[in-house]
């Protein structure tokens, strides 16, 4: 443990809660307005600042100045404890993602360690309960129904969200997730495992259960973030705001941007499992046509910006599936709680299932 | 401080009487007492200001009782106490989504109190009216029922459409909203020179979003899971509660006033009433949804075959006279004081009108003892019948079904409590 290790780490921290991931979050929730707008032929927000820009500003601001009410007769404990308990996990899971190459000999993982994605698991479904104890302790009927409902989702989602991992890891055959960007840097990322060896009969084949196994995996990742259409414990049109009726002020904008922090990480860990991490391959005509892996690993300036490349790749990508996720949320109606909880155990862990066994016979069969 | 936990008694009847009847019924059950939960009057998914008292179980629905009421305004008493005409703001504000088809039946009852029929060219313009207003009101209702489900986008299209219609209205009546078009015997005004065409390229431009928004729902899968088999109602069950509009059709009942009891020339135009089968929400959201195809049929045929002439009544003894004859004959002066101080003079008698509006059969009983003003009316509201059905449609559905049932039965409180 030396000083270099601690500061670039406490650096990185900082820079990843307050630089990245809080900006990160409130512009998810602009982003969110303005996407719902373009959808829905309206303009969105766009008073405050240049095209709305300075809006989550002005959002955060009013947070601030509005009362902080405690209805009477809640648990206060757990009353307080929930709203931290939403936002907590969310933030900690990004620990263990790798975020880009390297920068300045810098590895640019919080935490690179070697049980990655148990933890990944571990912590954020530690979310949920902030969900359960917000409707347990409001004191209320409607944030409990919310609470309830919310318990029963997260069963039935996270087996399917667990099982659809496996098939990244048996072929990968490591859980530290950098290992698993370095895996589909040198065989294609897990969506296509064909890229780079594109005669490879086997390869081709594997592309299906995976292809099935990123479909599983997001769709989980939406029920796991309470997104809709499995926006259930929420549901503002039959339990009036679900679990956090109750709350105003800052403990529902907790809420509020907790569930936006875990929306961005979920997707960076799709992006990380399934669509290769911060790695994107650039076409270079230098002495033939072949794919040019940019990184932070070469000297000098070409370092930084490669590095810094990798970030913006990692980014970009996160983005683009925040996108997909608000698409997804003004296109679609929600779900009915048990019509969910079918598709969860009946449907989707059957599918994550078999798609271990395929690929497994895939694997055994190919031999690569 | 210290606190102590303590019940907070409601002192609200209904639900006192809900949960003394829970604890009743259930009071040898050893697996627990169910919970009564109170939705509304102020709730997202209450479409204004309707009262559910739930008994649930889980989350499955026990015993439902609703309660009505707090939008009333008593809009029949005060009909008593003003002359015809003056009433006809006031069934703007009935179903607010519609208020041009409210004027129009309204109007339609009470010129059934005088025997008058007015001339072609204004009841093609009503027809017009009450076809607009149908798709207004349709619009907003899928709109809605897709919104409760979780859809806003659907919501916000209808609305952009309905904006388009609006804007129709206001060219019509001068007020988007509360458009008091129509008087005894006739209407304000004639159809303005761009109406036609502005409601032609309505008609052209709007099946496009129609079509969007079907296929956003119609083969959308969690729409149709939520929808499928929810809050069926039975034709002869239908029956009994006197229920009618689309609510009735849904159910594979073939009746609409426009082909069973014609008025306004509705015989003279082409158009399928639409039936549902199996009666559940999807089947009354399908028949919405044609319905505005429906109506968008008659409203091309109105415009084909718009007869020109007078639009109102030419009885001078009881109509407001023109203003060119007021002011150059003797007698008109007089009818004209008579008529604005003393009002219409309708023959003492009782009659009943209902005419087919988008909520379903709004009907106008008028008694009438002579003289300007109606001794007693009631107002049939078509929304406050189909709630009545609730009781008997809610228990055993789940908490979220309450959202598609209250969405397929599209009712408006303001009609509902009058």
């Amino acid at each position: 443990m030396n000083v270099f290790f601690i500061t670039t780490s406490l650096l990185k921290i900082i820079g990843m809660i307050f630089v990245v991931i809080l900006p990160m979050v409130s512009y998810a929730v602009y982003a969110e307005r303005r996407v719902s707008a373009l959808i829905q032929d309206r303009l969105g927000p766009n008073r405050v600042g240049p095209a709305g820009l300075f809006q989550p500003i002005a959002d955060a601001a009013k947070f601030l100045f509005k009362e902080d009410f405690t209805p009477a007769q809640v648990n206060k404990f757990y009353y307080w404890l929930a709203p931290c308990l939403a936002m907590v996990p969310a933030i900690t899971t990004i620990a263990v993602v790798p975020f880009g190459s390297t920068l300045l000999g810098v590895p640019m993982v919080i935490a690179d360690i070697n049980v990655g994605i148990l933890y990944v698991f571990a912590i954020s479904s530690l979310g949920v309960y902030g969900i359960v104890l917000a409707g347990w302790a409001s004191n209320s009927k409607y944030p409990f129904l919310g609470g309830v409902r919310s318990s029963s989702q997260m069963i039935s989602y996270e087996l399917s969200l667990g099982l659809a991992v496996i098939p990244v890891f048996l072929l990968v055959g490591n859980l530290r997730l950098t290992n698993v960007v370095r895996y589909q840097i040198e065989n294609g990322w897990m969506i296509a495992p064909f890229i780079g060896d594109w005669a490879n009969l086997g390869k081709w084949l594997l592309a299906i259960p995976m292809i099935t196994s990123f479909f599983v995996f997001t769709i989980a990742v939406f029920a796991e973030t309470n997104r809709l259409p499995f926006d259930l414990p929420e549901a503002e049109q039959e339990l009036a705001g679900g679990y956090h009726t109750e709350y105003s002020s800052m403990k529902f904008a907790l809420f509020f941007l907790g569930e936006y922090a875990a929306m961005i990480t979920g997707s960076a860990i799709i992006v990380t499992l399934f669509l290769g991490g911060w790695h994107l391959p650039l076409p270079s005509l230098h002495g033939g046509f072949h794919w040019l892996v940019v990184d932070g690993t070469a000297p000098g300036w070409r370092g930084v910006v490669g590095g810094l490349f990798n970030i913006a790749t990692f980014f970009v990508k996160v983005a683009a599936l925040l996108f997909m996720f608000m698409w997804v949320r003004w296109t679609l109606p929600r779900f009915r709680y048990d019509q969910l909880m079918r598709l969860g155990w009946l449907f989707f862990f059957e599918i994550a299932l078999v798609n271990i066994f395929i690929v497994a016979g895939i694997l055994a069969y190919f031999q690569f | 401080m210290a606190f102590t936990t303590r019940e907070i008694e409601s002192p609200d009847p209904v639900t006192r009487v809900v949960a003394a009847e829970a604890k009743l019924r259930h009071a040898d059950d050893d697996i627990g007492e169910k919970m009564v939960l109170n939705m509304g009057p102020s709730h997202p998914a209450t479409h204004g200001v309707l009262r559910l008292v739930l008994e649930l179980d889980g989350e499955i629905i026990t015993k439902a009782t609703p309660d009505v009421g707090f939008l009333h305004r008593g809009d029949e008493k005060i009909a008593e106490n003003m002359q015809y005409n003056q009433f006809v703001p006031y069934t703007d504000r009935l179903d607010y989504l519609a208020p041009l088809s409210n004027n129009v039946a309204y109007a339609l009852a009470v010129e059934k109190l005088m025997g008058w029929e007015i001339p072609p060219r204004g009841k093609a313009i009503r027809t017009i009216c009450c076809e607009t207003s149908r798709i207004s009101s349709h619009l907003l209702g899928l709109g809605a029922m897709a919104l409760d489900l979780g859809a806003m986008t659907v919501f916000l299209y209808t609305f952009a459409e309905r904006e388009k219609l609006y804007d129709l209205f206001e060219l019509l009546t001068g007020a988007r909203f509360t458009t008091s078009y129509t008087r005894v015997g006739g209407q304000i005004r004639d159809l303005p020179e761009t109406f036609i065409p502005r409601l032609k390229k309505f008609l052209d431009e709007f099946p496009s979003t129609l079509n969007e928004c079907g296929k956003l729902l119609t083969r959308n899968r969690i729409f149709v899971d939520r929808t499928t088999d929810i809050g069926v109602i039975a034709k002869d069950r239908a029956i009994a509660y006197a229920l009618s509009g689309p609510n009735l059709r849904g159910c594979g009942i073939d009746h609409d006033l426009r082909r069973k009891h014609p008025y306004l020339d509705y015989e003279n135009y082409d158009f399928d009433v639409v039936v549902g089968s199996a009666g559940d929400c999807y089947d009354r959201y399908l028949v919405r949804i044609e319905e505005i195809r429906q109506s968008a049929r008659i409203l091309r045929q109105a415009i084909d075959k718009l007869p020109s002439g007078p639009i109102n009544v030419t009885d001078w003894k009881n109509m407001m006279p023109p203003k060119s004859r007021v002011m150059t004959k003797m007698e008109e002066l007089i009818h004209h004081f008579i008529v604005v101080t003393e009002g219409l003079d309708a023959p003492p008698g009782e009659v009943y009108f209902a005419a087919e509006n988008p909520k379903g059969e709004l009907g106008f009983y008028i008694n009438s003892k002579g003289g300007g003003v109606p001794h007693r009316l009631k107002i049939r509201a078509p929304s406050f019948v189909n709630l009545s059905i609730l009781p008997e449609l809610l228990p055993g559905c789940m908490v979220s079904d309450i959202v598609a049932v209250l969405g397929s039965l599209d009712f408006v409180m303001g009609e509902c409590d009058r």
